[in-house]
């Protein structure tokens, strides 16, 4: 993990003070509400339908066990107990008081923590792959060039103002999207010219909320020394140029569509040109400073793989878990595993102080100390060694995280929706817990095979239903709740914007579709095709037909 | 007479700025120092440098800061607006108008300028600040420090801690 110099230790302190002022100021009425908003938002407090929710940031979902228990107490003595995992990777609180909100970030700093940037109409969280480091199809780990991007973004003075939210994410595998750059403000594609020096393939002006679409490539290929300044650059461009009149157009990825690619590209590229070789070109040393805080733990070569052998013969719910929520590591002897947070019944994502507590005494014991967090909305322990995955997994069991679901049709994800957000049109827990009951044999389930489910209470896409294979969004017919479905979305190998079915559904009648559309699937599947794969193959009319039948 | 923050310091603010509504109903003042709009600039450039007294430009967003680079140097004063602080496109004209044209005269913030974000405009090359005429001006001074650490470069400094520290 990134560690901490004093400066980065002295800014957050300062922030802290800032923000202390700031919320005394508005409290005693010098501030008025919208002027309050503004910072107040940039430190990662949102005022809710029944409370406000402070969004904490994770950078990149890389957390250390002192963190996750500091997360567990705050969770403990600031809220009720619990926090929930979001879909960029950061932790959010529902029920925070406002005045306490300077305490909960003081208490944040003391752990090198902070909640800058988290919303607000800023460069948010950098989000990337949650096997960074550890997955075998990376060509290199992107998380040091997530630090050099967050470093660069926090209080960026130019760009705190811009005409919206802006997000970035860094993908280090070459055929496959897990960071979801192609639905970013900005998606930054590491890869290697012929000499095998980094570079960058830079993609803008993606984005889910309303209007979704997926971006495209601006940068080629930005030799990494330039890759601050071809940021700045885009940013630059977007900051002057982005909509300000409405906030449904102003996002960048309306910016780039209304200008076209070549036209943006040849404005940036204006920028760039006056920027590159200038005092923000990367050095060597301070690349090498900031990889040399991601270096391997001390991995063991001793492992036991027999014992591994083992177990898988002999347990069959092992075997299971391990087939479905544990992922190949580069080190031999090695497995990254991860916790879904998809009890049917809970919301998504959601997860108690105890929990918390729990799963730091297992990172400790079993994973060098470290945790993340997904925008699956789960929780990922990246190395442990193979001959200790059966006792983990008897431990996850008793807490509940070892569901055998990843990636399946019950590990959904999907927003708060109208149980706790103001802006919901509709419901959408008990939608994923009635999705959930339908589908609770195991055994079924994973003959169903690799499936995204996705639901958002409303157009915001916090859910990102447009990249489920199955999409669920809510939208608000004449004060009623109904949900719209769509089919083919995607945000595994690549990301692709899911296709509307028709006319939307009732509450009560959602899952019977569900089942319609599992039932198509079956019918048509070839051997061991994939759900994604026959909807591409078979298209959307056969669906339809079943459906609206 | 209204106060100003210049260059750290709460001063009288010794320049008229003029609207082009007002511009409409009459003429520019013979005397003392005014601030016109970029349109008004453009159009009566000649008299307007025939003046004795000072004259700044004012860009309101959406005004390109290169229509103006011409005659950066026979200005004393650029002001940027922001008709609503949320409004973040002042901030790339500063430091366009400091980094890319070397505009080394004042650059003046005027608007629904508050004291949180002094830091931020200070840091992109704004050196004088017409703090919203219904807020304590003295306290807004206070916004013009609140971190004694910077990750990136800026207008004063151009490198990243990185460089700074290891210089
Ligand atoms: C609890 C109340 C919540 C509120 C009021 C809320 C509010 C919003 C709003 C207003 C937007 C769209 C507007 C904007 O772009 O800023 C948004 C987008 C988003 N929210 Fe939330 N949110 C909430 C919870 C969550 C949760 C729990 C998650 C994670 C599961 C989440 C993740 C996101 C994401 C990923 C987007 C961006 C979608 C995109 O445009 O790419 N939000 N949220
Ligand atoms: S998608 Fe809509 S309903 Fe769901 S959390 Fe976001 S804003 Fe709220």
């Amino acid at each position: 993990m990134y560690v901490y110099q004093d400066y980065d230790q002295r800014l957050l302190e300062e922030r802290v003070a800032q923000y202390r002022d700031q919320t005394r100021r508005y409290l005693a009425g010098q501030l008025s509400e919208d002027e309050f908003l503004a910072l107040r938002l940039q430190n990662g407090l949102y005022i809710q339908r029944y409370a406000p929710m402070m969004r904490i940031s994770v950078p990149y979902g890389m957390l250390n066990t002192t963190q996750v228990r500091k997360l567990a107490s705050i969770t403990r003595d600031y809220d009720k107990g619990f926090c929930h995992v979001s879909t960029r990777q950061n932790i959010q609180l529902n029920w925070p008081e406002v005045a306490d909100t300077p305490d909960i970030l003081a208490e944040l700093a003391s752990v090198q923590m902070h909640a800058i940037q988290t919303s607000g109409n800023c460069i948010r969280n950098i989000t990337t792959d949650e096997y960074a480091g550890v997955n075998p199809r990376e060509i290199e780990d992107p998380r040091p060039w997530c630090e050099v991007i967050r470093q660069w973004a926090t209080f960026n003075p130019e760009f705190a103002y811009l005409p919206r939210k802006f997000k970035i994410a860094v993908n280090a595998v070459p055929d496959a999207d897990p960071a979801l750059i192609g639905v970013h403000d900005i998606g930054v594609q590491i890869v290697h010219d012929h000499n095998g020096e980094t570079g960058f393939q830079v993609w803008a002006g993606g984005g889910l909320g309303r209007t979704p679409m997926t971006g495209e490539v601006i940068g080629e290929f930005v030799a990494w020394p330039d890759l601050l300044a071809y940021l700045e650059a885009i940013l630059r461009v977007y900051n002057k140029y982005g909509n300000r009149d409405n906030k449904y157009k102003a996002r960048i990825k309306i910016l780039v569509k209304a200008l076209g690619a070549d036209k943006f590209r040849e404005l940036a590229e204006a920028e760039f040109a006056e920027l590159k070789g200038g005092a923000m070109t990367l050095t060597r040393e301070e690349v090498a400073r900031i990889k040399a805080c991601f270096v391997d733990p001390d991995y063991r070569t001793d492992v036991d793989t027999a014992a591994l052998r083992n177990a898988l013969d002999q347990h069959r719910a092992f075997n299971r878990w391990y087939h479905t929520n544990t992922r190949a590591h580069k080190k031999d002897g090695y497995r990254s595993v991860t916790l879904t947070l998809k009890k049917t019944g809970r919301i998504p994502g959601d997860i108690t102080d105890e929990q918390l507590e729990a799963v730091a005494d297992l990172a400790d014991r079993y994973a060098f100390s470290e945790v993340r967090t997904t925008h699956q909305q789960n929780m990922v322990l990246a190395d442990v060694a193979e001959d200790e995955l059966y006792d983990l997994w008897r431990q996850l069991d008793a807490l509940g995280f070892a569901t055998p679901n990843l990636g399946l049709i019950t590990d959904i994800v999907s927003c708060p929706g109208g149980d706790l957000c103001a802006l919901a049109n509709a419901k959408s827990v008990p939608i994923a817990e009635g999705i959930q009951r339908q589908f609770d044999d195991l055994d079924f389930v994973h003959d169903l095979g690799p499936l995204d489910v996705n639901i958002s209470g409303c157009m915001n896409a916090c859910g990102h239903h447009h990249i489920g294979h199955i999409g669920i969004l809510g939208v608000d017919k004449k004060g009623k709740e109904f949900y719209q479905i769509t089919l083919g979305g995607r945000g595994d190998r690549q990301s692709r914007i899911g296709e509307k079915m028709g006319p939307s559904f009732e509450s009560h009648e959602v899952t019977g579709v569900i089942g319609k559309i599992i039932r198509v699937y079956l019918d048509n599947r070839l051997e061991n095709e994939p759900f994604i794969s026959t909807y591409e193959r078979i298209g959307m009319d056969p669906f339809k037909e079943v459906v609206y039948g | 007479m209204a106060k100003v923050i210049v260059n750290g310091e709460i001063v009288e603010n010794t320049w008229r700025r003029l609207t082009s509504e007002e511009l409409e109903q009459q003429d520019v003042p013979a005397e003392g120092a005014v601030i016109v709009p970029l349109a008004y600039w453009l159009a009566h450039r000649d008299a307007l440098l025939e003046r004795a007294a000072p004259v700044g430009v004012c860009l309101e967003p959406g005004e390109e800061p290169a229509d103006l680079a011409a005659d950066l140097p026979a200005l004393p004063l650029v002001a940027v607006n922001f008709p609503a602080f949320k409004d973040g496109r002042g901030y790339s004209y500063a430091r366009e108008l400091r980094t890319r044209y070397g505009f080394e005269g004042e650059v003046r913030a005027v608007g629904d300028v508050l004291q949180d974000q002094l830091f931020y405009m200070h840091r992109v090359g704004f050196n004088a600040f017409e703090v919203r005429a219904d807020r304590d001006i003295e306290e807004a001074l206070n916004g013009l420090r609140p971190f004694s650490v910077t990750y990136q470069g800026d207008v004063h400094d151009e490198r990243p801690i990185y460089r700074r520290q290891s210089a």
